[in-house]
């Protein structure tokens, strides 16, 4: 693809995003987008954010489960930028008329990091190394791409399908726990609707961020101390609208609630 | 609740059911042959299996319950979970191997067992009573077999088919229930390696602990009651996955460690 159209539809998501106005998938309009591509047009999209105003405070990771690989068709995680309008706490009100389109709400597990993390070459004992601790998190994706009709490289432009993220109300050392077994019930008004277990995320949240750290040390981008990585959902994504309630609660881990109005 | 079979009826219907059982041969549902049957009908032919059994000089090791999460519930159309007992010979050591030529079409599941230290009486039993009498908790997967043609049965019948009971392995870690969140703790199935499925407690009635209290109350309603020292398995936390000859599988808990078998 050659620079104006990559910048064209960066500007196109970013506007999207703005005025909450979903548009058709990129894939659909003819053009041929590689990855590469794709993740060009959300560097676009995130430099107007940061223009705006926007500081980057982290890094999603998306697509860790084998549902949705299956899904999409492809055999790798993708990733996208938090910032710093994004971060809610637990217990506070997430207005969807304000700042969302068509939510949906996974609960992960976030790493907070103490080090930097530069690939290629991370493993897992560099990633637990390099963790302060762990945290219970609800990531509310959103898609600026109509009814969520996308491929994969309409959610890599579309930031990974990056909505906000909610905090929650514990941090835990990764000494204490084992991410693999943890186990993950989330709650919606009051019942429960899934259960997981670490392991749904590419067999362990800590392979997903030495991924995430590893594909972009390529790029010679390295993960922050300081940052938050969410590393993938658990369980299968719910959608949510306003009244809604949701709380994830994870195995020696803690618990976060959000209420959407 | 009443009864709708003679006693005939019944006696020849838990000879026909447990035949297809120790035989390994699948039957058509009993309740295309009697679709007026009652639950209590079908926990009458359970019951009578079991007496087989031990009149055969088998023992009872422990009581399993079935239909625990509400997704199967509401598939089903009920509100209740049901029980099963568990025969001696079900009984698999941890890294063992289950001969799948006794069996028609196993499936396993992942589950908490619990075993008690004090007896539980229903009506009435609650969490807070299960978790007094619990002696300790040991994670345990359950190798269940229809005896129904392609495991298809509506809730009469799979009572009747004794919960589908086949075969159980345990091990790990036996813990207290006090140092445990049993809501939270996650499973991971793994059959050849591959990760097949996850889950946590909470898949179980929200809480394991309620699986065993709600069979102290099933049981209260023949008269019935859960004796000090049962083993009682309290329903998957995971789907139930399908395994044949070959397959090995490996299931980690959250701090209660791994449960292995193979199938030959």
């Amino acid at each position: 693809m050659d620079k104006q159209k990559i910048q064209q539809f960066g500007d196109e998501l970013y506007e999207a995003m703005v005025k909450r106005e979903a548009v058709s998938p990129l894939t659909s309009r003819g053009e041929d987008i590689s990855i590469d591509d794709a993740y060009h047009i959300s560097l676009r999209m995130l430099e107007r954010r940061q223009q705006a105003g926007a500081r980057i405070i982290g890094k999603k990771i998306g697509v860790t489960s084998k549902a949705v690989m299956n899904m999409l068709n492809v055999h790798q995680p993708d990733f996208g930028y938090l910032t710093d309008d994004m971060v809610f706490n637990s217990g506070e009100v997430v207005p969807i008329s304000d700042r969302l389109i068509a939510p949906r709400a996974e609960g992960e597990i976030a790493f907070i990091l103490k080090k930097d993390l530069t690939g290629p070459g991370v493993t897992n004992a560099d990633v637990l190394a390099a963790t302060e601790c762990v945290m219970p998190c609800f990531e509310i994706v959103d898609s600026r791409i109509q009814d969520w009709k996308i491929a994969i490289q309409d959610t890599i432009a579309d930031n990974a399908s990056c909505g906000l993220f909610v905090l929650g109300d514990k941090a835990v050392s990764p000494r204490d726990i084992d991410l693999v077994t943890c186990g993950m019930v989330v709650e919606k008004n009051g019942s429960i609707i899934s259960t997981g277990a670490g392991a749904a995320a590419l067999s362990s949240p800590v392979n997903c961020v030495a991924w995430l750290a590893n594909t972009l040390g390529e790029f010679g981008i390295s993960l922050k101390a300081g940052e938050v990585i969410l590393s993938g959902s658990l369980v299968p994504l719910e959608p949510v609208k306003a009244g809604d309630t949701m709380r994830v609660d994870i195995g020696g881990i803690g618990s976060a609630s959000v209420r959407f109005v | 609740m009443s009864k709708t079979l003679s006693n005939d009826q019944m006696l020849a219907l838990a000879e026909h059911v447990e035949n297809a059982e120790l035989n390994a041969h699948d039957i058509t549902k009993v309740t295309n042959d009697y679709p007026d049957m009652t639950f209590e009908d079908a926990y009458d032919v359970q019951w009578e299996i079991r007496r087989r059994k031990e009149a055969r000089g088998n023992k009872v090791v422990g009581m399993k319950m079935g239909l625990t999460s509400w997704a199967k519930m509401a598939q089903m159309g009920v509100e209740t979970p049901i029980y099963g007992f568990l025969a001696d010979y079900f009984s698999v050591p941890d890294g063992g191997v289950v001969n799948t030529k006794e069996l028609i079409h196993p499936k396993i599941e992942a589950e908490i067992a619990f075993v008690t230290k004090a007896p539980l009486h229903g009506p009435g039993c609650h969490i807070g009573d299960v978790l007094a009498a619990t002696d300790f908790v040991i994670p345990a997967v359950e190798v269940i077999d229809s005896r129904y043609e392609n495991f298809k049965f509506d809730l009469v019948s799979v009572v009747a088919d004794n919960a589908s009971s086949s075969r159980f392995i345990t091990g790990g870690t036996m813990s207290n229930i006090a140092d445990l969140d049993l809501k939270t703790l996650g499973v991971v199935v793994e059959k050849n390696g591959e990760i097949v499925d996850v889950g946590a407690g909470a898949a179980v009635l929200g809480h394991p602990a309620s699986s065993v209290a709600m069979l102290a109350n099933l049981l209260a309603e023949r008269g019935e009651h859960i004796p000090a020292g049962t083993f009682i398995m309290t329903g998957g936390i995971t789907a139930a996955i399908t395994v044949e000859a070959g397959d090995n599988i490996s299931v980690r808990y959250q701090g209660l460690g791994t449960v292995t078998a193979r199938f030959a």
